[in-house]
């Protein structure tokens, strides 16, 4: 069990930066939902422009101190064909049902949120099946 | 402007979370998806701790306050029904979420390491949000449009 300390401290670290955002701005942090206003009429608010600037500060972060935390990219097939297939389908799919990992999985959940909580196990159940398949189709995932 | 720096610092520890949590390796959570294969639990444990501490902190906050620190009031949820429009979006996300390995937070974040398959990811995935964003407009029109024939319709006198 101990292995898995460092994931635990990982969401709840990522719980308190939900808990900051909602407690201080009275706002949700679902990152579909923020990247995706930017593209509606007044969406481009200082700050939704600050959060997304802080992930990606955090990136650098990471990149400093940690860049093995960003792996060697995905275990099943890389194509850039697939890549951009794959971020089509999480862009267009993440506005058409509201909300992501963390506007759903964590937030909506963590308010009681039937929506979310089907959801959630929505797109735990497609990305599952998805992952079988692509190791059935392509082979042995590392 | 603390609003702002609010955001901000709030960004930061939700891109370190991911980090530490290891969502930000796109085969670390394929492998959590493959439950069927080699199976890697890990990111059960960074969803729950995420889910339970904002939950528990949320709730003692509300119980407390009234209203958030920097702004006038809680959000409300915008779309409240069950509808086939949520299940049909989280069906094509996790799609692409299983393909890639990617979802929308990890994906800002990986940016910042210059990877090439990150950059890719997260400008195809801004496309199919602009996409979306693009039917929605469509669709607003074509029902502006289709508004005057329905008139006589409405306008017709009661019985």
């Amino acid at each position: 069990m101990l292995e898995f300390l460092p994931s635990l401290l990982g969401g709840v670290v990522i719980g308190l930066s939900a808990t900051l955002l909602y407690v201080l701005n009275g706002r949700i942090a679902g990152i579909s939902g923020i990247l995706g206003s930017l593209l509606e009429p007044r969406g481009a608010q200082p700050w939704r422009l600050a959060f997304l600037g802080g992930l990606l500060g955090g990136g650098v972060l990471i990149q400093a101190l940690q860049p093995s935390a960003f792996g060697s990219g995905p275990a099943l097939g890389s194509g850039a064909m697939l890549i951009v297939a794959a971020g089509l389908l999480v862009g267009f799919g993440t506005r058409l049902g509201s909300g992501c990992t963390s506007g759903h999985g964590i937030c909506g959940i963590g308010r009681g949120s039937k929506r979310s909580i089907v959801a959630t196990l929505t797109f735990m159940a497609t990305s599952i099946v998805t992952v079988f398949l692509m190791r059935s189709l392509m082979g042995g995932v590392s | 402007m603390k609003g702002t720096l609010a955001a901000f610092v709030s960004g930061l520890v939700f891109a370190v979370g991911l980090g530490l949590g290891g969502m930000t390796d796109p085969a670390n959570v394929q492998g959590f998806l493959d439950v069927t294969g080699d199976w890697n639990p890990g990111l059960a444990f960074v969803m729950g701790g995420a889910l339970g501490t904002f939950a528990l902190l949320r709730a003692l906050f509300v119980r407390k306050r009234e209203r958030p620190v920097l702004s006038s009031e809680y959000p409300a949820p915008p779309r409240t029904r069950l509808d086939g429009r949520l299940l049909l979006g989280a069906a094509i996300f996790g799609i692409g979420w299983g393909l890639a390995g990617f979802c929308p937070g990890p994906a800002v974040v990986s940016v910042a390491s210059g990877s090439k398959t990150a950059i890719l990811f997260t400008a195809s995935m801004v496309g199919g949000m602009g996409l979306f964003r693009a039917l929605e407009i469509a669709l607003a029109w074509m029902q502006e449009r289709q508004k005057p024939a329905q008139q006589p319709v409405l306008d017709a006198p009661e019985p």
